[in-house]
């Protein structure tokens, strides 16, 4: 350990999440690998830690031979203020060594809250935060994650962005650095054949042009570089890498448990959700992968909790079979099992009973919309009755306390929209008086509310935001007309939803805002205590951006829109045809009931079947 | 009930109590090794230290009560647990335990000091006057505030060698329980007294116990 690591270490808060040297770590011989990994999460260890995606591919880099893939997350306040004090540079977990050194540097970005960390912790590994003015082949600084999907507002501090899932991509870009820095190759010319990957966008090859209005006009190409970069798929899960030797932190970190990934993308469809779409076509894990994989991955690191992760668990085929031979191994060594992402409208007692043979945990339902007109226009596929029932069901089984979680702002909402969710709230309260097995512990309700944020790749990703004052409003009408005492009312303010909403549709001239932010003092904006609006409205101002230009401007569908070099799979035509069907307040069916012909099975090139 | 004991140090000297307890229940898992839980409403597994280890204090002498169940023999357990711990953490030896961990007496521990400017030249006399008073009171944090702590009467044994240009390695043996001086107040006793020889950093690792007539504790 560095000596002045060792001084400062005793100085700050929860010193263990900087230390490494947990139970299961890689450490490999430094000078027997030939490509030095950072895999950075730009947000808390305890964040990170809990991160599936990063547990899966620095597993699967380490495999690789040559190849060492250490860990890296932002420091809280204190260890940051400490390391530059001291000028520790930033470090990767294993080696302790510096990371400005390694060969490739990269983000798992999966909120855009997380932007500003990228610059900093950039900033504290020492090196230039601008792409451009990092000129030597190595470090290479790439980011993956949900940024994929519209890498834009990061492009001009990110070399290469990888675009879906890291599994096969990622392995490929480090062959080729492997090749580059044997053969010497400058960095131009490495970025050049990394845009040849499939799945791979190096933003310097290409130069947005904008309208007189401020709209984006075209993306110019450098020559060989795609039109547009499709994003990169795991096709067979149960021929894919499982991390079931995974790190066990010695403290605490948010998801302390083993989590087991049930499938990928969503049947539902439902219209302003950004996860239901990009992570397309519907790939499972045989349930009998499954259970060999958790058994392994409980015994192998001493968890005695298991959760299931997935969009939508309930719609898991065969989760039956799933439950029951997990539960004939969790149940005998006392490791209880979590099940959450059910939905209302096949939530069943006999699932709920083997669930609950464990531990009894509480409900959450998310019925996004109080009245079904809305609920049809977001194709939330959930009826009153299917909520009602849930509930009853839940009340029935002795349980109390319940999250209810909605959104404001939706498109198309009206006030009656509004007041139909302390509707339900109401009905959900008469529905516990006459079902309830046991009332002496009382009900506990609780609503909240988060403001709609339009995103890319949904069927929504034209429609503009309301303003913050307009959904105060709306939250003061809804608070007023929730009476009930047993009904606790929290709202997500509006402050972070418009600055995600301006990040998450941005185009390249945000990168500017992201830096000024940062400039300004600006890192873990995740979090409250270091989240400030005002300093993201200055550097707005400063940079010349207008965040209502970009978060409530109702875009036309014919706009060249900034993530449409990008390609998740699923065809824009599916998007504007689902966009017209939400204004008529038509619903369309679940993929498993009848494909909508969304485009995303064409992803599948190895002869699999989406939700096959 | 069954005794373990193990060194802690390195990294590992940075995780805290409550995260030891919990690393160590895991190790159990991890190891296939069934111990006794604690009865009530939410059992979990039966695991008590001896002496809370402060954060970023190393220890040779760690001992912990647990009880095995099963058939795991506990000449295996050391090896068994080993390769399910973290870097740091070194199980030495599980046994039958006799006597009570309150029959912990005494502590013998290792403070050093480094000076990043090399030792001033008189300091190892002067810090060794200063423990050879007959009192020296620090304060020591409790649950109720501050209070005022005379380390003299706790201080069993003491030595003091100059190991480096920067460094000075001090040898205490404190009383361990009821009251219970740490090695990190000898520090504070120097930097209280002499200002001008207090160390650039202190660091700490614990060597031995021992029960009232000095023989070691197991």
């Amino acid at each position: 350990m560095m000596p002045e690591l060792e001084r400062v270490l005793p100085t700050v808060q929860k010193p263990a999440r900087y230390t490494g040297g947990e139970f299961n770590q890689i450490v490999k011989d430094k000078s027997a690998v030939d490509l030095r990994f950072a895999f950075c999460f730009p947000d808390t260890y305890e964040v990170g830690m809990s991160n599936l995606g990063m547990r899966i591919l620095y597993g699967a880099l380490n495999e690789e031979p040559g190849v060492w893939c250490e860990r890296v997350f932002a420091p809280w306040g204190d260890m940051e203020d400490a390391m530059r004090a001291s000028h520790i540079p930033l470090y990767a977990l294993e080696s302790g060594d510096p990371i400005r050194d390694f060969d490739m540097i990269a983000f798992s970005v999966g909120y855009e809250m997380a932007f500003t960390n990228v610059l900093n912790m950039l900033d504290l590994a020492g090196l230039p935060i601008r792409a451009a003015e990092r000129t030597a082949l190595t470090p290479i600084v790439a980011a993956g994650g949900t940024v994929g999907v519209n890498p834009e507002p990061m492009a001009d501090f990110v070399d290469l962005f990888f675009v879906g899932e890291g599994e096969d991509v990622d392995l490929e870009v480090v062959r080729l650095l492997k090749k580059a820095k044997a053969a010497g190759w400058d960095k131009q010319t490495f970025l050049a054949a990394a845009a040849g990957i499939e799945g791979v966008y190096v933003p310097s090859l290409y130069e947005p042009v904008y309208r007189a209005d401020g709209t984006l006009q075209e993306m110019k190409r450098a020559s060989g570089a795609p039109e547009r970069v499709t994003k990169r798929i795991v096709e067979r899960m149960d021929e894919a890498y499982y991390p079931v030797k995974t790190i066990v932190p010695s403290t605490e970190i948010i998801h302390d448990r083993v989590v087991l990934e049930l499938f990928r993308g969503c049947i539902r469809g439902c219209r302003f959700c950004q996860a239901g779409f990009i992570y397309r076509p519907v790939r499972r894990r045989s349930p009998e992968a499954l259970v060999k994989i958790a058994e392994e991955a409980l015994a192998d690191s001493g968890y005695e909790e298991i959760t299931l992760s997935s969009l939508s668990s309930s719609d898991y085929k065969g989760l039956g079979e799933l439950c029951d031979g997990l539960l004939d191994w969790c149940e005998p060594r006392k490791i209880s099992l979590s099940l959450p992402s059910l939905r209302a409208d096949n939530f069943s007692m006999g699932l709920m009973e083997r669930v609950q043979k464990v531990r009894k945990t509480g409900l959450t339902f998310a019925p996004e919309a109080g009245t079904q007109r809305l609920r049809d226009v977001i194709n939330k596929n959930v009826r009153e009755e299917d909520v009602l029932n849930a509930c009853r069901i839940a009340f029935e089984g002795g349980w109390s306390t319940l999250k209810l979680y909605f959104m404001l702002g939706l498109p198309t909402e009206t006030d009656e929209d509004v007041l139909g969710i302390a509707d339900l709230a109401n009905k959900v309260v008469h529905e516990w008086r006459e079902h309830a097995s046991n009332k002496n512990r009382g009900l506990r309700i609780t609503v909240s509310t988060s403001c709609f944020i339009p995103k890319p790749f949904t069927p929504f990703q034209w429609e503009g935001q309301i303003s913050r004052e307009e959904y105060m409003r709306r939250v003061t009408l809804l608070r007023d007309n929730l009476r009930a005492r047993c009904v606790t009312y929290n709202w997500h303010d509006a402050d972070t939803s418009l600055v995600e909403a301006v990040l998450s549709r941005g185009d390249r001239r945000i990168g500017r805002v992201i830096e000024n932010v940062w400039r300004a003092g600006g890192k873990l904006d995740a979090w409250s205590e270091y989240f400030s609006f005002d300093r993201w409205m200055q550097a707005m101002a400063d940079a010349g951006v207008d965040p209502a230009f970009y978060a409530c401007r109702e875009r036309s569908t014919d706009e060249v829109l900034p993530w449409d070099v990008i390609s998740v799979g699923v065809d824009k035509a599916f998007f504007i045809r689902e966009r017209e069907a939400a204004y008529r307040g038509v619903v369309t069916r679940d993929c498993r009931a009848g494909c909508s012909g969304c485009g995303a099975d064409r992803l599948m090139t190895k002869g699999g079947r989406c939700d096959g | 009930m069954d005794r373990l004991l193990f060194r802690k140090e390195g990294r590992a000297r940075y995780i805290s109590h409550l995260d030891l307890m919990r690393t160590f229940q895991r190790m159990f898992l991890r190891a296939g090794i069934a111990i006794k839980h604690t009865e009530g409403f939410n059992p979990h597994p039966y695991v008590a230290f001896a002496m809370p280890l402060p954060l970023g204090t190393e220890s040779d002498c760690e001992l912990m009560d647990f009880g095995l169940l099963g058939d795991t023999d506990r000449k295996d357990v050391p090896a068994l647990l080993n390769r399910a711990a973290p870097e740091g953490i070194t199980v030495l030896a599980v046994y039958e335990a006799e006597r009570k961990l309150s029959a912990i007496a005494w502590l013998a521990a290792d403070c050093r000091l480094v000076y990043d400017h090399g030792v001033p030249p008189d300091a190892a006399a002067r810090i060794r006057e200063l423990f050879s008073r007959s009192s020296l009171t620090v304060r020591k944090k409790t649950k109720r505030g501050e209070a005022e702590l005379d380390v003299i009467p706790l201080l069993k044994d003491f030595s003091l060698e100059q190991t480096g240009e920067r460094e000075l390695l001090l040898h205490v043996t404190l009383a361990a329980q009821a009251p219970t001086v740490a090695p990190a107040q000898i520090a504070e006793a120097v930097r209280l007294y002499e200002p001008a020889l207090a160390p650039d950093f202190a660091a700490f690792r614990r060597r031995e116990v021992y029960d009232q007539d000095g023989g070691v504790f197991r």
